[in-house]
Order: C-alpha cells, then structure tokens, then sequence
C-alpha cells in the first residue's frame, strides 16, 4: 500500500511535468500548426535568467536573489517575452509556410537560443539552490513525499482547472479553441488571429518557464542543455495524446510519467540506463495500435 | 544528343560528380588542412545525400538520420578495429565480432547495411504516422539510438569516446563515395519507387487512388537513405578514428538538416549545393572563432556564435527563400534547369 502510493505520488509529480511541457507545446499547435521545437530552449533561457551571465564554474544569482514572489514572477515572464519575442520575429513570417518548414524554422531558432546561453554562460552546469525546504520529506498516509512534489502536483492540478475554466468560459479562451478547430473559419467569423496567436505563445512561454523553475528547484541545477530531453518527452505525449487535443496532451504526459515511474521501479539494475529507450518503445507500439494518438482531432484527419 | 543520357538524366549527376572531382583536384593545390577540410566536406556529402534520399522525395523532415550514421560508425569500429583492443574496450562483444578484422570497405558496407535494416524495422512502424507525427517519432528515434549507445558500455563503450579504428579514409576514398552516394541517390530519384514517393508527396490522396502504397514508398526511402548515411558515418568514423555517441546527436542533427534546407531539400542538386556553400560558411566562422587577425585588429568570435549564425541564416532562408538555393531545379549538361516543381507551395491546412 505504501509502495503504491509512493509510486503513485513519484507518477503523478513527473507526469505534472511532462503534462505542462505537453500543454505548451499543444497550444501553439492547436492554433498554428507549428511544431515548436524552441520550447525545451525558451524554458532553459527563461531559467537561466536567475544567475548572472559568467563563464566562471560558480556564477552568482542575480534574480535568483531576489524574493521569491519577484523570483517566480520575473522568471514567468521573461519565459513569456521570450516565447512572444520569437513569435514576432520568426513565425510571424512563416504563417503561410508548410509545417516542415515552421518545423525547421524552430529547430534553427532552438539552437540559436541554447548557443547565445553558451555564449554567455558556457556550457558547464550551475549550482543554483532554490528553496532548499522544499525538498524535505513529509509523511503522508505512510509514504515519505518530498514538500517540492505535493507543490508540483497542486501546481498543476491548479493550473490544468485554471486553464480549462479559461478555455471554456472566457472569451479568448473560446477563440482559441475555436481557432485550434478550424483556423480559416475562425478569422471569418471575426476572431483576431493575431491576438489569439500572442496569446497562445505567451501562455506556452509562462508554462515553459514554469516547469523550467519546478526542475531547478528539483535538482538545484542549471544547465544549457536541460530543455532538449524534456522537450522531447513533451512532443511525445502530444503526439500520443493526438496532435492538437490540448485534453490529449495532458493525458499523454501524465502516461509518459506513470510508464517512467514504473519502468524505473521495475526494470532490472542493469536495464535501467536503457528506460528512456524502452519508454519510447512504449510509445511506438502505442502508436501502431492508435496511429492517431488516442484523441483523433480535425488536424490529423485528412480531407479529399 | 545520346538517348540513353538523356533518358536517364545522367547530366545531372554527372555535373555534380565533377564539380566534386574538381573541388578534390584544387584541394592538392593547398594545405594539409586544405585537404582534410575537402575530405569532411564530402563525408557530409554522403550523409546529406543520404539524408536528401528520405526527406528530399517525401517531404517528411526527419530528425533521426543521425542515429543511422552514427549506427554505420559504430558497425565500423566493431568490425575494423585490432581484435586486442576491442578486447580491452569493449568486452562485451560477440566473439564473432571480436574477432573480426575486415577490410574497410567491406566493414564500411556491413555497417551501412545495419543501419539499413534498423531503418526497415524502425520505419516499418514510424512510417505509418502522419507526417508531421513521424517527424516527431524520428526525433524519438534519435533518443532511442543516443540512450542506448551512450549507456551500453561493454559495447559501445558508453559515453566515451571509441579510439584507435584505422583511419584509411582520405580525399579519394571520400570521393568515391560521395559519388557512390550521388549516383544511389539520383537512381533511386529516376525509379519507379522515386516517381511513386513524389506523387505521395504532391498528392497523397491521388496517387493512392493510382494504386500507390504510400507506406511501401516511404519505406524504400528511409532504408536506403539510412544505408547511404549508415555509409556516411562508417566514412566518418574512419576518417576521424574516434567514435562517440555525441557526435551523432543534435548538433550535426542540425548541421546535416540545415544544410539540405539551404540547398534546397527537392532536389539532389540542393543537397549537394546546400553542403558545399555551407561548409565554406562555417569553416570560415570557425577561423573566425580560433582568431583571425585583419590588419591592426585581431577577430575573435566567442564559442557558440558559429552556430548561432548558423541558426539566423537558416531562419532567415526559410521566411526569405524556403525552397532553397536550388528551389527544386537541378543542376545539368547542358546548362538547362528543370522547371521548379510545384511542391513547396504552401499547402492549405484543412
């Protein structure tokens, strides 16, 4: 009993993980089609706001000094500002372009962005220490639960109800559903697209920049590279979830958490380097089964 | 003019073959470093080629060539390295492996062919996705290969560097392979099976209604673009004599693709053009990186910033010309350009 809610807590805090990275990257999907693979970058560039620029082993915090409320709130946005500031420059001027093309215009600006930081950080990890509180355990119906995944769990769950309350009550939330369902149509009937499109990206960019300070806070470090591997799991889970279903990308990341977890607690020791592999493998012979992903939505179903 | 060249199009390859055979040739005229420079070009040749084959006809981005240039690496240094120092690296290998000691080119070949079967097994199911999906799960791929090689130790010797596989590899070597590569290429592009991936491409709802299986297609292109960049990195891995999992990751994930994008990914020609114009490009900002003194006043780029501009050229090419250098036409004797094909008009988003 209390292994299983060990394993259920250590899923559900992983998967909060994935399921945010997944929801950013669903949301500029759903209303432009574009596979953004900048996200994993703009949550690392965001994140990295918290020390000061040095290419010394030990660098000084510079927002990261600052109080917490500040702390959270400066980090925020500079992930939104970014994600909006590469919308301006970059896609703006890609609307019309085919998706492979929008595709490889945010793999190029990813890269751009993770070498500035390498530019200005180099490329060794950095100890940042946020919080260090939270990472003690509480006893909880006999599992020990460290205070940092209860915060990541609620976080989320807070979220995901804020953002479906939006989605489906607000105004701009009605637009955006209605321009992730049929974008052409949407204009017509006199939604801003331009509006709705800085609103997706801010809110992708806000997200981004949260899981970036939820991992920091987890392993007290910084790195360049930080963005790419849980980028990659997030496109994972949209893809599973069925490209474009915001439900989807959700449901897809918390199941890339809960079959890591498992995975981690039963692969023998020696196969256990390997289950990232064996994750995606999961994910390949979920896709022959559901080609789709388990939501089918407007933007995979082919027209004549 | 002769038929038979004509009817196979032969003039293309042909230009680009010689145009290769002369950058060699101007290579003896410069440095060492002039040399080994021209060489690594037309490794990336290869890869790029290999590359062209899958996305070039298809027009599905793939992210996960790297994993089968760098599967073809590995298969090299399994195969040619002396038995005693696989022995002390890599215990972990197949006696039959252990023992073996081929000739590099047999080995470079063995290695292409596994990464030609990964492709068949791998992209048997990928290739049944949506495109943009497939796109996605050839990243994964890439994952896949990078997990498991970099923690495989005992025979991949895990994140670490392989050292000591014979390097034969130089200029014409590489030549002849990246003519190799070219001539795969620009059958494969002529055939049946090259004609059938186009129209899957242009319109998949109508070819498959002409009795085209766009799976089978697709298919015949993956394998036999990861067996020509299963050539590339057995090239690579015998030219540098160092392997590692790192190598075949991200970063050339992006060089390689950048590269076709700038060419211009329709054509063979783009792909060719595209690794040229771009490794001058770059070898130029890595001067700049190491220090280039102009007049009075030294030049030094910090680390990183050949990438990023890299990056903004890219960027830059896809809002300003995103069918390429080429746009779609090739190269040919005599000097006269295919029209540009249509497909890269923006499709409509249904």
């Amino acid at each position: 009993m209390t292994a299983a809610l060990q394993y259920l807590f250590d899923a559900l805090s992983l998967g909060s993980l994935y399921a945010l990275g997944a929801l950013g990257i669903a949301l500029i999907f759903g209303v432009m089609r574009l596979v953004n693979f900048a996200h994993g970058d703009v949550m690392t560039f965001a994140i990295f706001v918290l020390i000061a620029p040095t290419t010394e082993a030990v660098a000084p915090l510079w927002v990261g000094a600052w109080s917490t409320p500040l702390l959270v709130l400066t980090v925020l946005v500079a992930g939104a500002a970014l994600s909006i500031v590469s919308e301006w420059l970059v896609f703006r001027h890609l609307r019309h372009a085919t998706p492979a093309t929008t595709m490889m215009a945010s793999f190029a600006l990813g890269f751009v962005l993770q070498n500035t930081l390498l530019v200005l950080h180099s490329s060794r990890p950095k100890a940042v220490n946020l919080w260090p509180t939270l990472s003690a355990p509480m006893n909880l119906w006999g599992a020990r639960v460290p205070g940092l995944q209860l915060l990541m769990i609620g976080i989320t769950m807070a979220l995901l109800i804020g953002l479906a309350w939006m989605l489906k009550r607000s105004r701009v939330g009605l637009e955006m559903r209605v321009a992730a369902e049929n974008f052409d149509m949407a204009r017509m009937l006199g939604v801003k697209a331009n509006r709705v499109i800085l609103m997706a990206f801010g809110l992708s960019g806000t997200l981004a920049a949260l899981i970036g300070l939820l991992m920091v806070s987890q392993t007290g470090l910084v790195d360049i590279r930080m963005g790419g591997p849980m980028m990659l799991v997030a496109f994972v889970s949209t893809v599973i979830g069925g490209l474009g279903s915001l439900g989807g990308a959700v449901l897809g990341g918390f199941l890339i958490g809960a079959v890591s977890t498992a995975l981690q607690a039963w692969l023998p020791l020696d196969a256990r380097a390997f289950r990232d592999a064996f994750v995606y493998l999961a994910v390949i012979l979920l896709l022959l089964w559901r080609p789709d992903g388990l939501f089918v939505t407007s933007a995979v179903r082919q027209r004549v | 003019m002769n038929p038979f060249f004509q009817r196979h199009r032969l003039g293309t390859p042909l230009v680009l073959c010689l145009a290769l055979l002369l950058m060699t040739l101007l290579s003896f005229t410069g440095s060492a470093g002039l040399q080994r420079t021209v060489t690594e070009i037309l490794i990336r040749v290869v890869m790029v080629v290999g590359l062209f084959i899958f996305v070039g006809h298809s027009g599905v981005m793939s992210f996960g060539h790297m994993a089968f240039v760098g599967i073809g690496a590995y298969g090299v240094a399994w195969t040619t390295m002396e038995p005693s120092m696989k022995l002390l690296m890599l215990p972990g290998l197949h006696t039959l492996l252990q023992q073996a000691d081929l000739p590099w080119v047999f080995a470079t070949v063995l290695g292409a062919l596994l990464a030609a079967f990964v492709a068949l097994l791998a992209g048997s199911v990928i290739l049944r996705l949506s495109g943009i999906a497939a796109s996605i799960a050839t990243f994964s791929l890439l994952a896949i290969f990078n997990v498991i090689y970099s923690n495989w130790d005992t025979v991949t010797g895990g994140a670490s560097s392989i050292v000591g596989i014979p390097t034969p590899v130089e200029d014409w070597q590489a030549l002849a392979f990246a003519v190799l590569a070219i001539v795969l290429a620009h059958l494969h592009s002529i055939s049946r099976y090259g004609l059938g991936l186009r129209s899957v491409r242009e319109e998949p709802v109508a070819a498959q209604s002409c009795g085209i299986n766009a799976w089978r297609q697709l298919l015949v292109a993956f394998v036999l673009s990861a067996f020509v960049c299963g050539l590339g990195g057995g090239l690579d891995a015998q030219f540098l004599g160092v392997v590692n999992p790192d190598a075949y990751y991200l970063s050339r994930t992006f060089t390689c693709l950048t590269m076709l994008v700038i060419g211009g990914s329709a054509s063979l020609s783009g792909a060719v053009t595209g690794v040229i114009v771009l490794s001058v490009l770059i070898e130029l900002l890595v001067r700049f990186e190491a220090g280039v003194t102009l007049g009075a006043m030294t030049i030094h780029l910090p680390t990183g910033s050949q990438e990023i501009v890299v990056g903004v050229v890219m960027v830059l090419m896809l809002i300003r010309r995103p069918a390429g250098l080429m746009r779609g036409r090739d190269w040919s004797w005599p000097m006269r350009s295919t029209p540009a094909k249509a497909n890269l008009k923006a499709r409509t988003p249904n």
